[in-house]
């Protein structure tokens, strides 16, 4: 009975999103105030439906209903109680649930905290946003039920991918599908900016917090992601170039370059049809990223389910939700016109540069993702491209990206003169060329132009940063004026660029000086690998809640000194029968101590790949920093324009928040 | 943005009327770009959909298997050329450690390598020695003998496009079945097996 309610749950919601999209859009062409009034409920309603869709595929997942093809597919009676929860979104079906339901979430708080824009602009959004909702419900209600059933029931289910059995997993994709789901608000504002014929500065003011916060989950989903390949995967690299990691990334340099160019629409007027078409190509990327993800069209190491007739639908999908805004982009966008003016060397030119360097490195993204597919698709065969292209292409655009992001904050509106900054900035350039030129030679390893260029790049950033911070406490000597003379806002940004510096020392010093070791090693053997020395104590067998594992001790010495014990396992998990390494570390703020297990040699040995990898923390420390600038940033005061309810409602309806 | 582009150069007609003309129909044609981008990408993701990526024709099939002579990535001073290949039915398979996709089929050519007797030979392509020997050593390693391919030369021989490919050559050295991709397991039902079968009309597993 439970499938069958989540399955109508869905029903109901496919034709609410459809009311949802049809009435409130009429309403503002033809100026119904009653029809764009059904906006926000419609989207309530609608939430509420998606959200019961979801706890029945829960309640199925934690009764062990293996009547539910889905469930039997991915869940076990044997399976842990959370990850049961968590194989909800662990595949296809599921996770294309969760997408929908985090859309209607957003719906919600658009809805709830938009009583400060003119009805009629919070009506089509909404109805944007309920248009794309048609898409993804009737997908699934078409091609991928989750509540589909098959009779007789599975006797036992076929368990939850191993690696999927991870607390990792239990965060990472909601936390993607935020980002890659938020950024389905600005879309939604844009387009609505665009039928509504204006597209100015209050649109901007008003899609920058909503901007700020998908940014924000899109950045933590995609650090969490890289952190659990990290521990997960075994082999102890944070950021492969794999398609799938490639789709979250390219809406996140688009989102980046958004927030950016949205900053100077809100403030100086300018940059509208740049912006407006940033935030349309952001989305489209989230949505090509499904596509890519779901359809099978690549070869992917995650590509968990690929059905090439779920591919022509969400092919549609995309056809038709970016292909109309582009269209209506095309139309409109000759009549907007920017008044703000400025030189080519301002705050303004230096962010078009931010821009500019974001949206190749999106196209290098691209292009390297697709041309397998390009090659394909004319006939020259599946090929794979590898992390060398797409660390040869990166690695100078983001060199050149921190070069521009010191900067930026210390430079002015409209026109600033290269003399005045050179002076200014010529300490900070002493300081750092010293600084990383230093540890260049210490750390040495004939790796030095790389390690200089890094670390360059970052202390420049960190001291600039913190230049533009000191100017701004020039005349402040109190602790309180101190305080005061920082906004949220300005103080989120210089704390992003802070993590931005924080993750590039990170990917400088592992990548450079990262070091690795696969040997033998019996009980008593020893290897000594970058000044450790690590010691195979005993090997046991253990047994877990749904797999058999093989648990080796390893201690690392440091002169002498045990610094660490270490239990890496080999698991064999029972019902796919799949071997999962689980790695053991011993993670540090300047080091992270790697030992993973790799197959049995002989009766008592194993091999055994031993990793140092320094500084490796900091990448995802400084993408939380990043984050953390993030929601500085957009708990900024000129931001809670949205909560103020409209004096008069127009349907008579109380808001119990307000 | 778009306005910062400089219109088509019209340096040398001087003429007024077709200047402005180009500077209407730009006017129009920049707020299409967008939309033409997407419309082929579109059109690429399309044909990526319906293409088949068994389809591949090869004029290597049924061809004897082009010359190598290459050192063997185990033990750089052994070598290994193409009459290795002849005595026995053998898969030569194209990999690399570099490769996402040649973890996908690992798992099959070790169950291959196991259960079904077939010789295979591994073409280690454009890689890392050492690499390729930690990468063997953590997921296994299936391969008789591999060859050593660093800069690709050989590869280029056998008309490969990239990586992971496989190729069937019979007892004779000549090839019988060419497959781009990573190999599955239909793959190897409905094609590699059958055509084993007929080209080695013994059974491929002793025991059958």
């Amino acid at each position: 009975m439970i499938p069958e309610l989540g399955h109508f749950a869905l029903i109901l919601a496919l034709v609410i999103a459809t009311l949802q999209f049809a009435l409130p859009l009429a309403g503002a062409q033809l100026v119904r105030v009653r029809w764009m009034a059904l906006a926000r409920p419609a989207a309530g309603a609608q939430c509420l439906f998606s959200a019961l869709a979801f706890g029945c595929l829960i309640a199925s997942f934690i009764g062990n209903d293996f009547s539910v093809v889905y469930v039997a597919n991915n869940s076990n009676t044997e399976l842990p109680l959370p990850y049961r929860i968590a194989a909800v979104w662990g595949a296809h079906e599921g996770s294309l649930l969760l997408w929908s339901l985090i859309l209607s979430v957003w719906m919600v708080a658009v809805a709830r905290f938009s009583h400060a824009m003119p009805l009629a602009f919070v009506a089509r959004v909404l109805a944007v946003m309920g248009i794309i909702n048609v898409g993804f419900l009737s997908f699934m209600i078409l091609t991928s039920n989750p509540f589909a059933r098959q009779f007789p029931a599975a006797a036992e289910g076929r368990d939850l991918n191993p690696l999927l059995q991870d607390p990792g997993l239990v965060m990472h994709p909601p936390m993607l599908y935020m980002g890659y789901v938020g950024f389905s608000v600005a879309f939604s504002f844009a387009i609505a900016a665009l039928i509504g014929g204006r597209l100015d500065a209050p649109w901007a003011r008003w899609s920058r917090p909503w901007t700020l916060m998908a940014w924000i989950f899109l950045t933590v989903g995609i650090a969490l992601g890289s952190w659990w390949a990290y521990y997960e995967l075994g082999w102890g690299g944070w950021w492969f170039w794999d398609p799938v990691e490639n789709a979250s990334f390219m809406p996140w340099l688009l989102g980046t370059a958004l927030i950016h160019s949205l900053a100077v629409t809100d403030k100086r007027d300018a940059f509208k049809r740049w912006t407006c078409l940033l935030a349309i190509c952001a989305f489209s990327l989230s949505l090509l990223g499904t596509f890519l993800v779901r359809s099978g069209v690549l070869t992917s190491v995650h590509a968990f389910a690929t059905d090439p007739e779920r591919g022509v639908y969400i092919l549609g999908i995309l056809v038709l939700t970016v292909g109309g805004s582009l269209l209506l982009y095309a139309v409109r966008a000759p009549r907007i016109v920017d008044t703000g003016r400025f030189n080519p060397f301002s705050r303004e030119g230096l962010l078009l540069i931010n821009n500019c360097v974001l949206l190749v490195a999106a196209a290098a993204v691209l292009l390297g993702t697709l041309y397998p597919l390009a090659l394909d698709a004319l006939g020259l065969g599946k090929i794979s491209v590898g992390p060398p292209y797409f660390n040869t292409v990166f690695v100078p655009l983001m060199l050149l990206l921190g070069l521009a992001l010191g900067l930026g904050p210390l430079t002015r509106w409209k026109s600033h003169g290269g003399r005045e900054l050179a002076n200014r900035l010529r300490p900070v350039a002493f300081a750092c060329a010293t600084a990383a030129m230093s540890a260049a030679i210490v750390l040495g390893q004939g790796k030095m132009i790389f390690t200089f260029l890094g670390l360059f790049v970052a202390t420049w950033v960190l001291l600039s940063t913190a230049l533009a911070v000191r100017e701004r406490w020039a005349h402040q000597h109190t602790l309180k004026g101190m305080m005061r003379a920082l906004s949220p806002g300005f103080s989120g940004m210089a704390l992003a660029h802070l993590g931005f510096a924080l993750t590039l020392v990170g990917v400088t010093v592992t990548s450079l000086y990262g070091a690795e070791r696969d040997v033998k090693l019996a009980i008593g053997e020893t290897a000594e690998l970058g000044g450790y020395r690590f010691r195979m104590e005993r090997l046991r067998s253990v047994a877990g809640p749904n797999y058999d594992a093989t648990e080796a001790r390893i201690v690392a010495l440091r002169e002498e000194v045990v610094v660490a014990e270490l239990y890496p396992q080999k698991r064999i998990y029972r019902v796919q029968t799949s071997p999962m390494t689980e790695a053991a570390i011993d993670a540090g703020f300047t080091r992270d101590l790697y030992v993973a297990l790799g197959e049995p040699v002989g009766k008592e040995a194993w091999s055994v790949r031993l990793q140092v990898k320094p500084c490796v923390r900091w990448i995802w420390l400084g993408a939380m920093v990043m984050a953390l600038g993030g929601i500085l940033a957009a708990s900024d005061r000129r931001y809670r324009f949205g909560l103020r309810p409209a004096p008069v409602r127009l349907d008579g309806a109380t808001d119990p928040a307000a | 943005m778009l306005k910062y582009m400089r219109i088509p150069s019209t340096a040398g007609t001087r003429d007024p009327e077709r200047s402005r003309f180009f500077h209407r129909l730009w006017a129009v044609v920049r707020y299409l770009l967008p939309l033409t981008a997407l419309i082929l990408l579109v059109a690429l993701l399309t044909a990526g959909l319906q293409r088949d990526p068994r389809l591949v024709p090869s004029p290597f099939i049924d061809n004897p298997a082009p010359g190598f002579d290459l050192p063997q990535l185990r033990d750089p001073a052994r070598r290994i050329n193409t009459q290795d290949l002849k005595g026995t039915a053998t898969l030569v398979n194209v990999w690399a450690s570099w490769c996402a996709a040649c973890r996908d089929e690992h798992s099959l050519l070790l169950d291959l390598a196991r259960t079904s007797g077939l010789r295979i030979i591994g073409l280690n392509y454009k890689d890392e020695r050492e690499q390729a020997l930690a990468w063997l050593q953590r997921l296994g390693d299936p391969y008789e003998t591999i060859a050593y391919d660093g800069d690709g030369r050989a590869a280029i021989e056998w008309g490969v496009y990239g990586v992971p490919e496989s190729f069937l050559v019979d007892a004779g050295g000549v090839i019988r079945l060419k497959h781009v991709g990573p190999l599955t397991p239909e793959v190897v039902e409905s094609e590699l097996l059958p055509r084993l079968r007929e080209t080695d009309p013994r059974p491929a597993n002793g025991a059958e």
